[in-house]
């Protein structure tokens, strides 16, 4: 077990207004991490800067030791909430993309997941419903061989039999010494997946546990225990 | 198919419950190897740390032994499976009657509609 991430003192600012407020967040090695909050509550931002793309106002970030940039981004394999690939492309060109683009790319692995979720190679990106896009993003970023995965929002608008196919997936493709941070809105379905939890409110981590603890201290569910603490 | 787990108890619980009855029921039979823990919490759909939580809580009662390199095995103690049996029942038979005393019955009453029902009797 070793550290992957860890934030201290971490704030974001956007003019005035603190996004992020004084973050101490620490990731080990070998552990689903679900990353809990409201709309608004800082969890894209956050994971933005972890993924460089966004750069903290005050405090440090650092990945297995070292600062965030080109170096970080060989490890990290991140899904982000809003999609970036060019629609004009088939799907089997995005793959020889990303096999350009990444060393850690396994491309077999990536046709071998299409074929199970029956998403032919040769279709162009726009053709392919809300779904299936995401599907395919999704199966992308898991066919790196990454030591942390970031899953923005993964399952939004994936049907429910798609998305037992795709916890299972995660569940048997993640190396067991690699990380994978989940943040999403759709507890119930992920909880028996995740070993840990980390809830942001307001732009600060209110709880960082595992699932069972919350279970045995609160006496009732991951899901429950979030409707109760952000209660509108 | 993922397992049916509660929502609201630990899960590593609930995992290890399921194993035990499966030990019991012999489903897995004394001196059986264990499926290792990412293919059965990729089976149950469960997270591999709190399938090895369920394990090392199995292995600390003896249920289950682990041979250094070969895997995880049942128990070849016969007894020791009976007597979680007996435990697992009793525990069930102390359920069944808090509730049924939630329903007001008595000692005589139940077990007069026990026998009632267990001869058939009580059938409409």
């Amino acid at each position: 077990m070793s550290i992957l991430l860890e934030c201290s003192r971490l704030t974001k600012r956007f003019g005035k207004r603190e996004v992020l407020k004084q973050i101490d967040l620490r990731l080990e090695s070998g552990h689903i991490i679900g990353f809990l909050g409201p709309n608004g509550s800082g969890k894209t931002t956050m994971i933005k800067i972890m993924n460089g793309l966004l750069t903290p106002t005050e405090g440090e970030i650092r990945f297995c030791g070292g600062s965030i940039g080109a170096e970080s981004k060989k490890y990290i394999s991140y899904l982000p909430d809003q999609t970036y690939l060019n629609m004009n492309q088939k799907v089997k060109d995005v793959i020889g993309f990303f096999k350009d683009f990444y060393e850690d790319f396994e491309e077999a692995r990536a046709y071998d997941m299409l074929e199970k979720l029956k998403i032919s190679p040769d279709e162009q990106l726009k053709t392919l419903s809300k779904g299936t896009k995401e599907k395919v993003q999704l199966i992308l970023a898991m066919s790196r061989k990454a030591r942390l995965y970031i899953l923005d929002e993964p399952i939004a608008g994936v049907d429910p039999a798609a998305r037992d196919f795709i916890l299972n997936t995660i569940l048997t493709n993640y190396d067991p010494q690699a990380s994978i941070l989940l943040a999403t809105h759709l507890i119930a379905d992920i909880e028996n997946i995740l070993d840990e939890v980390v809830f942001i409110k307001d732009g600060k981590i209110v709880r960082h546990s595992s699932v069972d603890d919350i279970r045995i201290k609160e006496g009732k569910s991951v899901d429950a225990y979030f409707r109760e603490v952000f209660k509108c | 198919m993922p397992w049916n787990l509660d929502s609201d108890r630990p899960i590593f619980m609930q995992i290890l419950e399921r194993i035990r009855v499966d030990i019991i029921s012999g489903r897995y039979q004394p001196g059986d190897k264990l499926p290792s823990v990412r293919e059965l919490a990729a089976e149950a759909a469960v997270n591999p740390n709190t399938m090895q939580r369920a394990f090392a809580e199995l292995e600390r009662t003896g249920l289950v032994h682990s041979k250094r390199t070969s895997g995880r095995f049942i128990t070849e103690d016969r007894e020791m499976i009976e007597t979680l049996k007996v435990d697992i029942a009793k525990e069930k038979i102390q359920l069944f009657l808090d509730s049924m005393e939630q329903l007001g019955y008595d000692k005589e009453q139940i077990l007069a509609l026990m026998s009632q029902t267990l001869d058939g009797k009580g059938e409409q």
